[in-house]
């Protein structure tokens, strides 16, 4: 039941969604021959999933950065997706082919500049007519830093005030342009800070959206704090229910000491989802889909990043190796290493002797991430008893296929979505602030 | 000098006059896609194009109308100063990605105080320096377009593998400003090699031109100017051991046109020039181009593929076919099949 606005005239809270271009790890498959499988690089498949994302009436469509292939004992990672393109530029030819959908880039803070930067984005904000968003990460890394100009790489605790004064610094640009500026100070603006001294006049008059809408991806200490002080929009790892709702009530408890309001951050957690005519057709199909995630040499290049040692001698069907590990080593760049290595054996070869496990079943196993699976009713009541119990706002979904893997997903979970008064039945704005329900920044 | 009997090669300016916007840009690239241009070009510069003039970014405009267009080339300007390489070449190379071959780009520096001043990161320094830095971003850029080989992705599910590794190349590049470690992370793009369009009018670019440009500007009316800035061009680019024909210089006019008959003239002044091998093509930069274009299309253009020196439709994909351009070899490819020979 929906009113003429569109909007659900329930005390539902409404499902935001987004949909993540399949990217370069082994999540997506590639070795499989289904239906839905394709280039990741030629233009025509962004626009067929951003396209699928739009018929959805899904609020963004969101796109990864890459700025170094990553490395494993010293050579080029073969195995997974490798090459994209770069984001601003692929989201304004989107631009072109959509006409709602937010388009979100991921922009690494630590190498560029924020008067370059906020150019590229607010002329992003104009190309589309306000649909524009910037996913905020930052970079610890020199072997990244080899790509550019300044080499180096900052401490964990400057990447966090640099992305902070960038985002403060952008946000500055975006108003220095205010609507019926005299022609003298239009675009005006002066920055001295910490990291950031710069002056003169801002070349993009202010865009529809006042402010490209930011996100922030993150789950640390640190993470929180900066997403609560100034994104519009959270990306973090999907956990259970429960942690689900910690992390949401902690984050939103955090807003007010900012001065703003829990609406003012949607928490959305990236999530993968398989569907299946019955609960036992989708595990069946999830057990699969973790098969071509996790080949033979995937599961051995796993073991290595965390042994830390050469381990082409095994064999990926048998048991965990019994050598000891070398935990200083650092075998693979360009990843993140999200957890401690010595508690990441011990917890893996607990699991591998319980259950009598090999190799790859191990790394099957211990690395799954959650997700929906199950048939499209069941998805969809899981998924809504996320949003409606305060576990999240919304979902950023990335799925396993290039450029199809959200087909099925439109078709058969958004309209039960819809049906329960949860996700709108049209776009009732035309800018990204407008589907999210953020106000336009005076 | 001998005529010239390569076909004239035509280019316009879509910028100046208002309205900056995505749907003006899409009608102007549309309607130089009618009169058969090769390229369409947008200009660009970090700052303000004039005090409270605004200004979006070229690149990402011409992004915008890639799609909304099927044969036209699309070539902003990118400036090389305060950017970092490894960004300006996966710009570029989506460019062509979402164009499906159909990219180039305008190389020019930013040589004022007024744009150090909005980045922070260095201080202004002199043009001919800036020059000789732009020539090495651009050698970098080419060589991260290589460092994919065409066949580099395999997806051998035999192995397990979905690149082959041996065909993706770091490009260690070293300068006195920047160091560049590579390999890219877009994948070779459609063209090779995007199309580099340098402004050659100041004596002091014309060494980086005549080195790494595949399409010359010279801005001017004068005829005789213009002869001699592409021997000039032609002549440099013999010594860096270049074909001459690979570079294709064009004389940039500012079209200021009221009527049909100032159409009709236009095309007659550019018969003759390119009669008298004074330029291989034009670069028309209209004062209005609502205006200007429309005539160009309608008056111009008309009268050129009358005589047999524009053509009437677009006989290849890509902005190197339209240009008669070969599609460069891998220098990589190269380099490893001589070695193995």
């Amino acid at each position: 039941m929906t009113d003429t606005s569109g909007t659900p005239r329930t005390s539902r809270k409404s499902i935001h969604l987004a949909a993540h271009f399949p990217g370069v790890n082994n999540t997506t498959v590639w070795s499989a021959s289904p239906r839905a499988l394709g280039s990741q690089i030629d233009f025509a498949s962004f626009t067929h999933l951003a396209q699928t994302a739009e018929r959805g009436l899904f609020d963004f469509f969101f796109l990864a950065e890459g700025l170094r292939l990553r490395e494993h004992q010293g050579r080029v990672h073969d195995l997974d997706v490798l090459g994209r393109p770069e984001a601003i530029t692929v989201l304004s030819a989107l631009a072109a082919v959509t006409e709602r959908l937010g388009l979100a880039a991921t922009v690494n803070a630590t190498f560029n500049e924020p008067y370059e930067l906020a150019r590229r984005l607010a002329s992003l904000d104009h190309l589309s007519g306000g649909r524009a968003a910037w996913n905020v990460v930052t970079s610890s890394d020199a072997f990244t830093g080899e790509n550019f100009r300044r080499g180096g790489f900052l401490d964990r605790a400057d990447r966090y005030t640099r992305a902070a004064e960038f985002v403060a610094t952008a946000r500055e640009l975006w108003d220095s342009w205010p609507p019926g500026a005299e022609r003298a100070r239009a675009g005006a603006f002066a920055h001295h800070g910490h990291h950031f001294d710069i002056e003169g006049r801002f070349s993009v008059e202010r865009g529809p959206q006042g402010h490209p809408v930011v996100i922030q991806a993150g789950d640390s200490s640190e993470g929180r704090e900066f997403a609560a002080a100034t994104a519009d929009i959270v990306f973090t790892r999907h956990g259970t229910l429960e942690a689900g709702r910690q992390f949401y009530a902690d984050v939103k408890g955090r807003l007010a000491a900012h001065g703003r309001r829990p609406e003012d951050l949607k928490i959305m957690p990236g999530v993968t989802f398989v569907l299946g005519d019955t609960a036992a057709e989708a595990q069946e199909k999830a057990a699969e889909i973790r098969h071509q995630q996790i080949s033979p040499q995937t599961a051995l290049l796993t073991l290595e990043q965390i042994w830390g040692v050469d381990l082409s001698r095994y064999d990926p069907d048998g048991p965990l190796p019994d050598i000891e590990p070398d935990y200083d080593a650092q075998l693979s760049q360009g990843r993140v290493r999200h957890a401690d290595p010595r508690a990441v054996v011990a917890s893996w070869r607990a699991l591998a002797e319980e259950k009598g496990l090999s190799i790859r079943q191990t790394v099957i196993e211990a690395t799954g991430r959650q997700s929906f699976i199950g048939t499209p009713a069941a998805v969809a009541d899981e998924m809504d008893t996320f949003v409606q119990t305060d576990a999240a706002d919304g979902f950023i979904l990335i799925p396993h296929l290039t450029p199809g893997g959200l087909d099925d997903f439109v078709e058969q979970v958004v309209p039960l979505l819809q049906e329960r008064g949860s996700f709108r039945t049209r776009y009732t704005g035309s800018t990204l602030r407008a589907h999210l329900g953020l106000a336009q920044p005076s | 000098m001998p005529p010239l009997n390569r076909p004239l090669r035509l280019a316009v300016a879509i910028d100046g006059g208002a309205p900056q916007t995505a749907s003006a840009f899409v009608d102007r690239a549309q309607l130089a896609e009618r009169g058969a241009f090769d390229f369409v070009t947008l200009d660009d510069s970090l700052g303000q194009p004039a005090p409270g003039v605004a200004r979006l970014d070229a690149l990402a405009a011409l992004a915008r109308v890639a799609p909304t267009t099927d044969r036209i080339g699309l070539v902003p300007t990118v400036t090389t100063t305060h950017t970092e390489p490894f960004h300006v070449s996966t710009q570029v190379a989506t460019l062509d990605w979402v164009s499906r071959g159909r990219a180039g780009w305008i190389v020019e520096v930013s040589a004022t105080e007024a744009e150090a001043r909005l980045v922070g990161r260095r201080p202004a320094a002199p043009a001919p320096e800036l020059w000789h830095e732009a020539g090495e971003v651009v050698d970098v850029v080419t060589r991260l377009f290589d460092s994919w080989e065409d066949d580099a992705e395999i997806r051998d599910v035999a192995t397990g593998r979905f690149v082959d590794r041996d065909k993706l190349h770091y490009v260690d590049f070293e300068s006195a400003t920047f160091s560049v470690r590579g390999p890219s992370i877009v994948p070779r793009p459609p063209q090779g090699h995007p199309v580099t369009v340098i402004d050659a009018t100041p004596s002091h670019v014309r060494a980086t031109a005549a080195r790494y440009a595949d399409v010359a500007l010279i801005r001017t009316d004068d005829p005789d100017v213009a002869r001699v800035a592409r021997a000039d061009l032609r002549e440099r680019t013999r010594a860096w051991g270049r074909e001459p024909d690979r570079l294709i210089v064009l004389a940039s006019l500012p079209v200021d046109l009221d009527a049909s008959a100032d159409a009709v003239a236009l095309a007659e002044f550019a018969a003759s020039w390119h009669t008298d091998g004074v330029a291989d093509g034009f670069h028309f930069r209209p004062r209005d181009p609502e205006r200007d274009l429309r005539l160009l299309v309608d008056g111009t253009v008309p009268v050129l593929q009358h005589r047999g020196l524009a053509r009437h439709f677009y006989p290849g994909a890509t902005l190197r076919e339209h240009l008669g351009l070969p599609r460069p070899a891998n220098r990589y490819a190269l380099a490893r099949e001589a070695s193995a020979r």
